[in-house]
């Protein structure tokens, strides 16, 4: 069977006429006494999306993305280059470029090449562009605008996509480690406007990650996805004004992980930490959160939209533990911090594409579940609120403070589950906010793949995961003043 | 040591490549084709605690090809310009278009709306920058941020960019325009604690222009006390006040109101502001005017993504509103005529109501001054607005304390009634150029 490096060969090198003869050339180029850390990364990636709008398929657009950047790092010093073309001279220049960090003038090189194929591919490396025919791609977008305009007859607009990735890279480091990954991502999602008597809202759904497309037809994903998202806008419709204050919240489980995401994992990341610019520098081994927790970013789950074999710099990914019940225990590592914090990188170098430098990113990150069943949870509460599903987040990594807005969420009062609330916007303080989990439900679920995250303008693929949470006070920023 | 190479005109050889791709489209039986070629280069360099942390070569290259059969249309792009990756592309272009519907409203926009004329905007000002200098300059910017205060003790640094970068577009109706532009900046972050607070602020200057960005002395002290002057900041307690946006949080209010009168939302009727031409939005003070043509502008163009000559024209007179932000699809779809924005909103300019900033904190007397917003509560929909917020707190016209961990909410729509009062505090380092703006009331949720 074909591995991934015969991918990336016949990808990056058949057409090209490159060979390790020429990439020897290149680190000869690229590698001064002065370098901890050198790579090449090679990547082809090819996109293809079909939207459809107003019951036709409105829009179709296929692209090719391929390149090559040259990275050398002397310590906490990085110099880099790219080149959209593959070839020697481009290699060459972009070497040279790179190198201009160090200010050593002797030259070095790599001794011996190493092929390494991911040891545990977590992914075929099938292509999901050819997954479906385009016919069955279009009659999946036009089964999900039935189902959802069937499901309701308020529902007036339903916008849905279907996108597949197919990229290959090779990663080509100083130590001679030749590292090939084929990534399939495919992804679907559902909007719906929903209008009655004037008034307007509107809901998503959808899901994805790491294999072919007929995951979503033989799923029977149109109906599922279609249905909660003309769920989530009607109950919108019925929705109040949140209150505004502090209050008990009780978070739901899967995409509501999100919390975890913004609140802890970013505060986590190396870079920040190796700089002591994150609210959790210096605080390994501190009690940062309530006995129980347990928090992990694990880049190892099979097919899983935030996994990867090998990440971009080559290294295998891990479950990497952050916090063990309460207790702070760790970093995410890319190569470049580790070695700067005399520590080993935890797989989670990630980048947005050859032509971005990699950094410490989350993979999927999870709570591990508790005892209590979520119905006790809520009953739990005499006041407060239930949010369900979020539209996302952004954190302040430096004073801690973390923000993520509900797009599904209730009131609770006396135990139960009450009236639907709109426009709850949920601030806290990431070093402080697990410290008020009161309860960790039973139901650890993950998201259904459709994580985005942005940091230094790069965005990566992420997923998130947790129980049902019960959380003694977070601000709640509604219009209604409770 | 490498120079920047930023003078460039691939011009001709562009146009060559773009009149190829348009012929073999129609060799292939498209009625119609547009398409775009962009290249662009850059230098970047960080520099972090007294030493370079980063140094960064940009070069960037794309084709974006779309091809139309009738009403169909395929699009698709490629970054790699060699013969056979052109043909390709084409290819795929008209391999979509097969599958994607008959839509009565697609199509290039219509011939007679083509740019004729291209004033010289003046965007084009390649910077002789080479490392060496680009590393020297962000290392003055952190030493002055970094020197300002005691209670700066880290940073995450300082840059300097410098793009340069050259656009054409043309479609099967002959038309063809080339643009050149450049943009440079450079900006600092600095860390500040005093106990157990630890706060970061930013601060940065751009222009198309080298010879008009703001001296490192200047960014790199302004860093330092936005920095500083958040330290010991404490939530507060539930109320509704009145919120004092500053220019930099302003000119996003101003970009919910374009995203409102976009031809988008409005076919899709997708908005908060449906239908809202001739309506009262604002307050009868309040103008709003988009100037495309304003030379060295970060938001200057003479035709849009469509070849459609822009114009200067009112986006708000007198609180109504009198125009949307259409390209040629939107326009069609609502009967009206591409207002050439398909590239989005050029330079828009909020009149100011004559006061300064002082003038306006003690018109707002107590109330909340908002400098920072996160997350991404608002919704253009309903035009629920709900974010987290940073500032300071305000009595008697005088800050108080800084201020975290809250969230303001409020509705757009209540929120554009109730503006109060524009600031001459202008901010003109985006393509949105407004001072502060004041609003009545809003709901602060805190502790």
């Amino acid at each position: 069977m074909k591995q991934a490096y015969d991918f990336a060969r016949e990808a990056f090198f058949a057409p090209t006429g490159l060979s390790e003869a020429h990439l020897e050339q290149v680190f000869s180029q690229l590698l001064t006494k002065d370098t901890t850390l050198a790579d090449l990364y090679f990547q082809s990636a090819r996109h293809e999306s079909w939207g459809l709008e107003e019951g036709i398929i409105k829009s179709g657009s296929y692209s090719i993305e391929q390149g090559v950047g040259v990275r050398s790092v002397c310590g906490e010093q990085t110099g880099f280059a790219y080149s959209g073309e593959i070839t020697l001279p481009a290699l060459l220049e972009s070497a040279k470029a790179a190198r201009a960090i160090s200010r050593a003038g002797q030259s070095g090189a790599v001794n011996a090449w190493t092929v390494r194929t991911p040891q545990r591919p977590l992914y075929g490396i099938d292509d999901p562009l050819n997954s479906l025919s385009e016919d069955d791609k279009i009659s999946f977008l036009r089964q999900i605008d039935s189902i959802a305009r069937a499901t309701s007859p308020y529902v007036r607009q339903v916008m849905a996509s279907m996108v597949a990735v197919h990229e290959i890279i090779l990663v080509v480091d100083e130590t001679g480690r030749m590292t090939a990954d084929v990534r399939p991502l495919v992804r679907a999602n559902v909007s719906v406007i929903v209008e009655r008597n004037g008034q307007t809202e509107s809901a998503t759904a959808g899901g994805g990650g790491r294999f072919n497309l007929d995951y979503f037809v033989s799923g029977n994903k149109a109906q599922e996805y279609a249905e909660e998202a003309v769920r989530k806008a009607l109950i919108n419709l019925d929705a109040e004004a949140a209150p505004a204050g502090n209050m008990t919240v009780v978070l739901g489980n899967g995409w509501p992980g999100v919390l975890l995401h913004e609140a802890i994992g970013h505060g986590l990341e190396g870079d920040f930490n190796r700089k002591g610019t994150s609210a959790f520098a210096g605080r390994i081994g501190e009690q940062v959160a309530a006995k129980g927790i347990t928090v992990v970013d694990d880049g190892t789950l099979e097919q899983r939209r935030g996994s990867l074999s090998v990440d971009d710099e080559g290294t295998q990914t891990q479950c990497t533990t952050l916090i063990e019940d309460g207790i702070l225990k760790g970093y995410l590592f890319d190569r470049q911090n580790a070695a700067l914090m005399g520590t080993q990188s935890t797989g989670n170098g990630r980048r947005q594409s050859y032509a971005n430098l990699p950094m410490p990113r989350m993979t999927n990150t999870y709570m591990r579940a508790g005892d209590y069943d979520p119905a006790e949870i809520i009953a739990s509460v005499e006041k407060g609120i239930y949010a369900v599903n979020f539209s996302g987040g952004q954190v302040d990594i430096t004073s801690g403070k973390f923000v993520f807005s509900a797009s599904e969420a209730y009131q609770i009062e006396n135990g139960k589950i009450g009236k639907p609330l709109k426009n709850a916007t949920l601030i806290g303080n990431g070093p402080d906010v697990l410290t008020r989990v009161s309860m960790i439900g039973n139901d650890l679920q993950l998201d259904t793949g459709i994580g985005v995250c942005g940091k230094d303008g790069q965005s990566v693929p992420v997923g998130v995961g947790q129980p049902t949470l019960r959380v003694d006070g977070l601000t709640v920023g509604g219009t209604a003043t409770a | 040591m490498i120079e920047l190479d930023n003078r460039f005109d691939l011009s001709t050889e562009f146009q060559a490549m773009a009149e190829q791709v348009l012929a073999a489209a129609k060799a292939k039986g498209a009625t119609a084709a547009e398409l775009d070629i962009d290249k662009s280069m850059g230098l970047s360099v960080e520099v972090r605690m007294g030493q370079v942390e980063k140094l960064q070569y940009h070069r960037d290259q794309g084709i974006n090809l779309a091809v139309y059969f009738g009403h169909r249309k395929g699009y698709a792009s490629t970054g790699d310009f060699s013969p056979q990756a052109l043909a390709d592309t084409l290819e795929a272009a008209c391999r979509i278009a097969r599958y994607t519907s008959e839509d009565d409203f697609n199509g290039l926009a219509d011939a007679e709306r083509m740019a004729t004329e291209f004033p010289k905007l003046d965007l084009y000002h390649p910077w002789e920058l080479n490392a060496d200098m680009a590393i020297d300059m962000a290392l003055q910017t952190e030493a002055v941020a970094r020197e300002h205060d005691a209670r700066i003790t880290n940073s995450e640094g300082a840059g300097v960019d410098s793009y340069a970068g050259m656009s054409l577009y043309a479609n099967s109706h002959g038309f063809m325009g080339v643009s050149h532009s450049t943009r440079h900046s450079l900006s600092c972050s600095v860390v500040a604690q005093d106990g157990d607070s630890m706060q970061r602020d930013y601060w940065y200057s751009v222009s198309r222009v080298p010879g008009l960005l703001e001296s490192a002395d200047s960014v790199g002290a302004e860093a330092a006390q936005r920095t500083v002057r958040r330290l010991n900041a404490r939530s507060l307690s539930t109320r509704e006040a009145p919120v004092l946006f500053v220019p930099q949080m302003a000119r996003g209010l101003v970009g919910q109101l374009v995203s409102a009168i976009s031809g988008g939302s409005q076919y899709r009727k997708a908005s908060f502001l449906l239908n809202s031409i001739g309506q009262q939005a604002f307050p009868d003070f309040v103008q709003l005017r988009e100037d495309p043509l304003i030379r060295q502008a970060l938001g200057s163009r003479s035709y849009d993504a469509e070849g459609v000559a822009t114009q200067a024209r009112d986006i708000v007179k007198d609180g109504i509103i009198q125009g949307y932000f259409l390209g040629s699809y939107s326009a069609r779809k609502l009967g009206m005529q591409s207002t050439g924005s398909a590239s989005g909103a050029t330079n828009l300019l909020l009149a100011d109501t004559g006061v300064s900033f002082p003038d306006l904190l003690a018109q707002m007397g107590t109330g909340l001054m908002v400098t920072e917003l996160i997350g991404s509560g608002v919704n253009g929909i309903t035009g629920d607005y709900s974010r987290g917020a940073v500032g300071y707190w305000v009595e008697n016209g005088m800050i108080v304390h800084p201020v975290e961990e809250v969230t303001i909410a409020g509705n757009l729509k209540a929120m554009f009634k109730g503006i109060v009062a524009i600031g001459d505090d202008v901010d003109a380092r985006g393509s949105i150029r407004t001072g502060s703006i004041l609003i009545d009331k809003m709901t602060i949720a805190g502790q």
